[in-house]
Protein backbone atom coordinates (compact mmCIF):
# COMPACT_ATOMS: atom_id res chain seq x y z
CA UNK A 1 0.00 0.00 0.00
CA UNK A 2 1.14 3.51 -0.73
CA UNK A 3 2.14 5.53 2.32
CA UNK A 4 0.50 8.96 2.54
CA UNK A 5 -1.89 8.06 -0.23
CA UNK A 6 -4.13 10.74 -1.69
CA UNK A 7 -6.68 10.87 -4.49
CA UNK A 8 -6.82 7.85 -6.75
CA UNK A 9 -4.21 5.99 -4.72
CA UNK A 10 -6.41 6.35 -1.68
CA UNK A 11 -9.42 4.97 -3.56
CA UNK A 12 -7.41 2.00 -4.82
CA UNK A 13 -5.99 1.30 -1.39
CA UNK A 14 -9.39 1.41 0.29
CA UNK A 15 -10.83 -0.89 -2.38
CA UNK A 16 -7.92 -3.28 -1.89
CA UNK A 17 -8.42 -3.28 1.87
CA UNK A 18 -12.13 -4.02 1.51
CA UNK A 19 -11.45 -6.84 -0.96
CA UNK A 20 -8.84 -8.41 1.29
CA UNK A 21 -10.98 -8.26 4.41
CA UNK A 22 -14.09 -9.60 2.66
CA UNK A 23 -12.02 -12.34 1.04
CA UNK A 24 -10.69 -13.32 4.45
CA UNK A 25 -14.25 -13.29 5.81
CA UNK A 26 -15.15 -15.83 3.10
CA UNK A 27 -12.55 -18.16 4.58
CA UNK A 28 -13.95 -17.58 8.05
CA UNK A 29 -17.45 -18.28 6.76
CA UNK A 30 -16.25 -21.56 5.29
CA UNK A 31 -14.70 -22.53 8.61
CA UNK A 32 -17.87 -21.65 10.53
CA UNK A 33 -19.92 -23.62 8.02
CA UNK A 34 -17.61 -26.60 8.35
CA UNK A 35 -18.01 -26.55 12.10
CA UNK A 36 -21.73 -25.92 12.37
CA UNK A 37 -23.41 -27.62 9.42
CA UNK A 38 -24.78 -31.07 10.20
CA UNK A 39 -23.65 -33.29 7.35
CA UNK A 40 -21.20 -33.51 4.46
CA UNK A 41 -23.45 -32.18 1.72
CA UNK A 42 -24.17 -28.90 3.50
CA UNK A 43 -20.51 -28.58 4.50
CA UNK A 44 -19.58 -28.84 0.84
CA UNK A 45 -21.81 -25.84 0.21
CA UNK A 46 -19.85 -23.76 2.70
CA UNK A 47 -16.46 -25.01 1.59
CA UNK A 48 -16.70 -23.51 -1.90
CA UNK A 49 -16.88 -19.89 -0.72
CA UNK A 50 -13.16 -19.21 -0.25
CA UNK A 51 -12.32 -21.25 -3.33
CA UNK A 52 -14.31 -19.12 -5.76
CA UNK A 53 -15.43 -15.74 -4.40
CA UNK A 54 -12.65 -15.49 -1.83
CA UNK A 55 -9.99 -16.24 -4.41
CA UNK A 56 -11.57 -13.77 -6.82
CA UNK A 57 -11.46 -10.97 -4.24
CA UNK A 58 -7.86 -11.76 -3.29
CA UNK A 59 -6.68 -11.85 -6.90
CA UNK A 60 -8.51 -8.59 -7.64
CA UNK A 61 -6.71 -7.01 -4.69
CA UNK A 62 -3.37 -8.17 -6.10
CA UNK A 63 -4.26 -6.77 -9.51
CA UNK A 64 -5.28 -3.44 -7.99
CA UNK A 65 -2.07 -3.15 -6.00
CA UNK A 66 0.30 -4.08 -8.82
CA UNK A 67 -0.88 -1.06 -10.88
CA UNK A 68 -0.06 -2.76 -14.19
CA UNK A 69 -2.20 -4.25 -16.91
CA UNK A 70 -0.16 -7.28 -17.88
CA UNK A 71 -0.80 -8.96 -14.53
CA UNK A 72 -4.58 -9.19 -15.03
CA UNK A 73 -4.54 -12.00 -17.64
CA UNK A 74 -2.39 -14.12 -15.32
CA UNK A 75 -4.79 -13.55 -12.44
CA UNK A 76 -7.79 -14.34 -14.66
CA UNK A 77 -6.16 -17.59 -15.76
CA UNK A 78 -5.49 -18.56 -12.15
CA UNK A 79 -9.10 -17.83 -11.21
CA UNK A 80 -10.58 -19.66 -14.21
CA UNK A 81 -8.45 -22.68 -13.39
CA UNK A 82 -9.95 -22.72 -9.90
CA UNK A 83 -13.44 -22.26 -11.41
CA UNK A 84 -12.89 -25.31 -13.63
CA UNK A 85 -11.49 -27.62 -10.98
CA UNK A 86 -13.75 -26.78 -8.02
CA UNK A 87 -16.98 -28.23 -9.55
CA UNK A 88 -15.18 -31.39 -10.64
CA UNK A 89 -13.77 -32.16 -7.23
CA UNK A 90 -17.08 -31.22 -5.59
CA UNK A 91 -18.87 -33.61 -7.97
CA UNK A 92 -16.48 -36.43 -7.14
CA UNK A 93 -16.72 -35.87 -3.39
CA UNK A 94 -20.51 -35.57 -3.49
CA UNK A 95 -20.84 -38.67 -5.65
CA UNK A 96 -18.76 -40.82 -3.36
CA UNK A 97 -20.51 -39.28 -0.33
CA UNK A 98 -23.86 -40.36 -1.76
CA UNK A 99 -22.62 -43.81 -2.69
CA UNK A 100 -21.07 -44.44 0.70
CA UNK A 101 -24.27 -43.22 2.42
CA UNK A 102 -22.77 -40.24 4.16
CA UNK A 103 -25.04 -37.65 5.62
CA UNK A 104 -28.58 -37.81 6.85
CA UNK A 105 -30.72 -39.07 4.05
CA UNK A 106 -33.94 -38.37 5.96
CA UNK A 107 -33.15 -34.64 5.93
CA UNK A 108 -33.31 -34.45 2.15
CA UNK A 109 -36.51 -32.93 0.83
CA UNK A 110 -36.12 -34.63 -2.54
CA UNK A 111 -33.85 -37.46 -3.63
CA UNK A 112 -33.91 -37.82 -7.39
CA UNK A 113 -30.73 -39.83 -7.56
CA UNK A 114 -31.92 -42.83 -5.59
CA UNK A 115 -34.17 -44.20 -8.32
CA UNK A 116 -31.36 -43.93 -10.87
CA UNK A 117 -28.88 -45.65 -8.59
CA UNK A 118 -31.28 -48.48 -7.79
CA UNK A 119 -32.11 -48.96 -11.47
CA UNK A 120 -28.43 -49.09 -12.33
CA UNK A 121 -27.71 -51.46 -9.45
CA UNK A 122 -30.53 -53.78 -10.55
CA UNK A 123 -28.93 -53.97 -13.98
CA UNK A 124 -32.16 -53.43 -15.85
CA UNK A 125 -30.52 -50.88 -18.06
CA UNK A 126 -27.04 -49.44 -18.22
CA UNK A 127 -27.90 -46.31 -16.28
CA UNK A 128 -25.53 -43.41 -16.04
CA UNK A 129 -22.68 -44.12 -13.67
CA UNK A 130 -23.31 -41.34 -11.22
CA UNK B 1 -3.83 1.47 7.13
CA UNK B 2 -1.52 -1.24 5.82
CA UNK B 3 -0.80 -2.57 9.29
CA UNK B 4 -4.48 -2.53 10.23
CA UNK B 5 -5.47 -4.52 7.13
CA UNK B 6 -2.65 -6.99 7.74
CA UNK B 7 -3.68 -7.52 11.35
CA UNK B 8 -7.38 -7.91 10.53
CA UNK B 9 -6.79 -10.38 7.70
CA UNK B 10 -4.24 -12.31 9.78
CA UNK B 11 -6.68 -12.68 12.68
CA UNK B 12 -9.56 -13.70 10.42
CA UNK B 13 -7.48 -16.21 8.46
CA UNK B 14 -6.01 -17.67 11.66
CA UNK B 15 -9.50 -18.21 13.08
CA UNK B 16 -10.62 -19.79 9.81
CA UNK B 17 -7.58 -22.09 9.73
CA UNK B 18 -8.23 -23.08 13.34
CA UNK B 19 -11.83 -23.97 12.47
CA UNK B 20 -10.74 -26.05 9.50
CA UNK B 21 -8.13 -27.85 11.60
CA UNK B 22 -10.74 -28.61 14.27
CA UNK B 23 -12.97 -30.11 11.59
CA UNK B 24 -10.03 -32.19 10.32
CA UNK B 25 -9.46 -33.43 13.86
CA UNK B 26 -13.04 -34.26 14.82
CA UNK B 27 -14.58 -34.78 11.38
CA UNK B 28 -16.47 -38.03 11.73
CA UNK B 29 -15.68 -39.47 8.32
CA UNK B 30 -12.85 -39.43 5.81
CA UNK B 31 -14.68 -37.20 3.34
CA UNK B 32 -15.24 -34.55 6.02
CA UNK B 33 -11.51 -34.46 6.59
CA UNK B 34 -10.80 -34.26 2.86
CA UNK B 35 -13.22 -31.34 2.52
CA UNK B 36 -11.74 -29.55 5.53
CA UNK B 37 -8.19 -29.96 4.26
CA UNK B 38 -9.34 -28.54 0.93
CA UNK B 39 -10.64 -25.50 2.82
CA UNK B 40 -7.35 -25.29 4.70
CA UNK B 41 -5.50 -25.16 1.37
CA UNK B 42 -7.82 -22.37 0.20
CA UNK B 43 -7.09 -20.42 3.40
CA UNK B 44 -3.36 -20.90 2.83
CA UNK B 45 -3.76 -19.57 -0.70
CA UNK B 46 -5.66 -16.58 0.67
CA UNK B 47 -2.79 -15.84 3.05
CA UNK B 48 -0.32 -16.00 0.18
CA UNK B 49 -2.51 -13.64 -1.83
CA UNK B 50 -2.68 -11.17 1.08
CA UNK B 51 1.11 -11.20 1.27
CA UNK B 52 1.40 -10.58 -2.46
CA UNK B 53 -1.14 -7.75 -2.47
CA UNK B 54 0.35 -6.03 0.56
CA UNK B 55 3.99 -6.22 -0.47
CA UNK B 56 3.40 -5.81 -4.20
CA UNK B 57 5.18 -8.81 -5.58
CA UNK B 58 4.10 -11.84 -7.62
CA UNK B 59 6.49 -14.44 -6.25
CA UNK B 60 3.76 -16.66 -4.85
CA UNK B 61 1.45 -16.69 -7.85
CA UNK B 62 2.71 -20.00 -9.23
CA UNK B 63 2.53 -21.43 -5.72
CA UNK B 64 -1.11 -20.32 -5.55
CA UNK B 65 -1.90 -22.20 -8.77
CA UNK B 66 0.07 -25.21 -7.53
CA UNK B 67 -1.97 -25.24 -4.33
CA UNK B 68 -5.16 -25.28 -6.40
CA UNK B 69 -3.82 -28.23 -8.41
CA UNK B 70 -2.84 -30.12 -5.26
CA UNK B 71 -6.26 -29.56 -3.68
CA UNK B 72 -8.03 -30.73 -6.84
CA UNK B 73 -5.95 -33.87 -7.28
CA UNK B 74 -6.16 -34.71 -3.60
CA UNK B 75 -9.94 -34.37 -3.44
CA UNK B 76 -10.54 -36.42 -6.58
CA UNK B 77 -8.12 -39.14 -5.50
CA UNK B 78 -9.67 -39.44 -2.06
CA UNK B 79 -13.16 -39.46 -3.53
CA UNK B 80 -12.25 -42.37 -5.80
CA UNK B 81 -10.56 -44.17 -2.92
CA UNK B 82 -13.68 -43.89 -0.77
CA UNK B 83 -15.97 -44.86 -3.64
CA UNK B 84 -14.04 -48.06 -4.25
CA UNK B 85 -14.63 -49.26 -0.69
CA UNK B 86 -18.36 -48.70 -0.51
CA UNK B 87 -20.35 -51.36 1.21
CA UNK B 88 -17.65 -52.30 3.69
CA UNK B 89 -18.05 -49.61 6.35
CA UNK B 90 -20.80 -47.04 6.30
CA UNK B 91 -20.04 -44.79 9.23
CA UNK B 92 -21.10 -41.21 8.83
Amino acid sequence: MTPDATGLDMVIDVTTAVFLVVGALMSLGAAVGLLRFPDLMSRMHAATKPQVLGLFLMLAAIGLQMRTWWVWPILVVAWIFQLLTAPVSAHMVGRSAYRTKHGHREKLTKDELEAVVQRAAAGQEPGPDR
Amino acid sequence: MKEAVLVVTAVILSLAAAGAIVRIAIGPSLLDRVLASDVLLAILGAALAVDMAMNRHLNNLMLLVAIAVIGFIGSVTFARFVADRRGESNDS
